[in-house]
């Protein structure tokens, strides 16, 4: 190591004479260096931007929560004949909320497509009644200056309605109509809330950027006759999600008298699952694009052994003369790995400058479309960086080590006889 | 007399392809501490295979070499490195200085792959060019310099690292008659201040010069004279 550094100096006046010589040659291979670095880099950037909004998108519905609908039975139990409908009422909220420790956050939904007017204007729109404890669960995020219904509004059945953005922008034309008022139905209700918007890779209803929300106890009161849609409960933990369905069955089992192994009683849709394997996709995605961009880079670390392999050529003398005076195999092979590592040093500088520089610009133009939106925006991380150079390190040395080792497998007895 | 080099039998065959070269038949020699022993012969009689192996360039195919006490065969490349690196000084015809090292740098190798600080090459090398006469051009690099002055470098690289032998093939050869003197004087003084020195000459005139004349034909010595001390 200390020759290595002592010799560096020497080194780079090698390297020098080597450009002077190979002009051209090295100019091309270092920009093959830098086109794959630009690869790995704009790759793994534009796969984190898709990872991190795969991974925002995915909960847009609400993180780990699971929704329950009513089914119907598949077996006959407890003297009771297999087919029966399962219908759930309010008491099995506060049942599934008092009775499973593992459940932290329960919240009825029901629902009826209405129109919903201002003035002149009419949309026919999905109207929900919900708890307080819906907004936190769906991860419906109030705009500044709204807010989501609270226990309040519910003890006190108000009229009051939080928007969808897209159902505000179409009602109103602009999302600020905090304090304005809607027609559901004959009625006046008071817009306390705008939901931020927000991409979903998973709903289920369609989108909650069109739907009215209103607290459930104002829509029992407005439509006595509805059942309620679906359950949507949030387990204390990711990990005890199961647990909690188990509960579920076993507690809904007991009331409604159904085998608690019964799946279709009931219909359970448990986003977790499908946040982990969304977030492994992502993962996947970016792993694919690194790979690719390592192929690319990998064709450039070609070029370079390539040049190294002639550069140990010309200087098969020089070789045999450094082993005359006493240069041991690692002494001989270290200049070459440190020329090989310059030359992908070089280009890795290259290419990580331009992506940055492509990178920001993209970060600079405003996304309107959807499609883009959801694809999200090339992310430059420290651990892409860690990669990257990673990645040119070992393609590098690599590079330097093969010619390298030619070097050191060189006669000196040979390589001086020519006088 | 101590023995620094001692040959038993030492035979080296080249093969290239089907051809069998036989450079060395059964060679035996020794060399004592501060001997000057001339290396003569016709063209292609062995003399710089005899070079290469004493400097542990090259092994023998069979037969012993002892240098300064240790058996050189069957160490590995990178054991022989070490011992060329402390035993041996090359000067070679065309001098093969580092084209893009200056003088200094090039009479610092040795040092370097030795794991000398930098502190100290600096200082032994600048010495050992003092020595050669050209503490002027430290800085310059061998294509500023003349003929004499780059083997005068090489001769200095070679004695840097203070070598049991320095091993020297047609160190004149590619210089004028009066650069040529000036590096044969060179090899005298260094035999007189105690450096054993092997050298290979066609040259009669350079030979008469050495303490003993070595002749070599067909791989095999035919003659060896001491001159009267
Ligand atoms: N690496 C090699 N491969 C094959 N044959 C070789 C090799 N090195 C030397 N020889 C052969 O061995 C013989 C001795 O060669 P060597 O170089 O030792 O002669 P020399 O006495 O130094 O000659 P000169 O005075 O011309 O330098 C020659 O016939 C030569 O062709
Ligand atoms: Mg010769």
């Amino acid at each position: 190591m200390k020759t290595l550094l002592a010799e560096l100096r020497l080194v780079l006046r090698l390297f020098q004479a080597d450009v002077t010589h190979n002009r051209k040659r090295i100019a091309l291979t270092v920009i093959a260096i830098g086109w794959g670095t630009l690869s790995i880099v704009m790759l793994l950037s534009f796969g984190e931007g898709l990872r991190q909004s795969f991974h925002v998108n995915t909960r847009g519905m609400g993180v780990g929560i699971a929704v329950v609908w009513p089914g119907a039975t598949t077996r006959a139990w407890a003297g009771l004949p297999a087919g029966r409908p399962i219908q759930f009422t309010d008491e099995d909220a506060e049942l599934i909320a008092a009775r499973i420790p593992e459940i932290d956050g329960v919240s009825r939904e029901y629902a009826t497509r209405r129109g919903v007017s201002v003035g002149e204007k009419t949309v026919n729109a999905r109207v929900r009644g919900v708890d307080a404890s819906f907004g936190a669960m769906r991860n419906i995020t109030p705009q500044p200056g709204g807010r989501f219904l609270n226990e309040r509004d519910l003890q006190e059945k108000r009229r009051v309605v939080v928007l969808g953005d897209e159902l505000a922008q179409d009602l109103f034309g602009s999302q600020d109509v905090v304090g304005r008022t809607v027609q559901i139905q004959q009625s006046t209700f008071t817009v306390v809330g705008v939901a931020v918007p927000k991409t979903m890779m998973g709903m289920y209803s369609g989108p909650d950027k069109g739907q009215a929300t209103i607290p459930a106890t104002t829509y029992k009161s407005m439509w006595t006759d509805h059942r309620m849609s679906n359950l949507i409960y949030r387990p204390v933990s990711p990990e005890l999600g199961d647990q909690a369905k188990a509960q579920l069955y076993r507690i809904l089992g007991g009331r409604y008298r159904f085998d608690p192994a019964d799946e279709r009683a009931l219909g359970v849709w448990d986003t977790r699952r499908n946040q982990q394997i969304t977030d492994n996709i992502g993962l996947g995605i970016q792993m694919f694009l690194g790979l690719i961009g390592a192929l690319t880079l990998f064709v450039g670390g070609m070029g370079v052994a390539n040049i190294m392999y002639a550069v140990v050529q010309e200087r098969t003398r020089e070789i045999g003369l450094k082993m005359a005076l006493g240069a041991k195999a690692r002494q001989v092979m270290a200049p070459f790995v440190v020329e090989a590592l310059m030359m992908t040093a070089m280009g890795g500088l290259l290419g990580t400058f331009v992506g940055l520089v492509i990178i920001t610009a993209i970060g600079l133009v405003p996304v309107t479309d959807d499609a883009l939106a959801f694809l999200g925006k090339p992310t430059f991380s420290l651990p892409i960086a860690a990669a990257t150079a990673l990645i040119l390190g070992s393609v590098g040395t690599l590079a330097g080590f093969f010619p390298a080792r030619r070097a050191a497998a060189i006669q000196p007895a040979v390589s001086l006889r020519y006088e | 007399m101590d023995k620094l080099i001692e040959l038993r039998d030492v035979r080296k065959v080249y093969s290239t392809g089907r051809l069998e070269v036989q450079a060395l038949r059964g060679l035996d020699l020794e060399v004592g501490r501060n001997e000057y022993v001339a290396i003569v012969g016709p063209s292609g009689s062995g003399k710089s295979t005899l070079m290469n192996i004493l400097g542990c360039l090259d092994t023998p195919s069979s037969g012993s070499y002892t240098l300064s006490g240790e058996a050189v065969a069957g160490l590995d490349r990178n054991r022989l490195a070490e011992i060329r690196n402390r035993h041996i000084g090359f000067v070679f015809q065309s001098f093969n200085l580092l084209p893009y090292a200056t003088a200094l740098e090039n009479v610092e190798l040795p040092l370097l792959f030795a794991g000398v600080s930098a502190k100290e090459r600096r200082e032994r090398a600048a010495a050992m060019l003092d020595r050669v006469e050209l503490g002027d051009r430290m800085e310059h690099k061998p294509t500023e310099l003349s003929g004499g002055q780059m083997q005068r470098v090489a001769i200095a690289r070679a004695l840097v690292n203070r070598p049991t032998i320095l091993l020297a093939d047609e160190p004149t050869g590619n210089l004028d008659s009066a650069s040529g003197k000036a590096i044969v004087s060179l090899f005298e003084e260094l035999h007189a201040a105690g450096q054993t020195i092997v050298l290979i000459t066609h040259d009669s005139g350079i030979a008469k010069l050495a303490s003993r004349v070595v002749r070599v034909q067909d791989g095999q010595i035919v003659e060896d004279v001491r001159a009267a001390a």
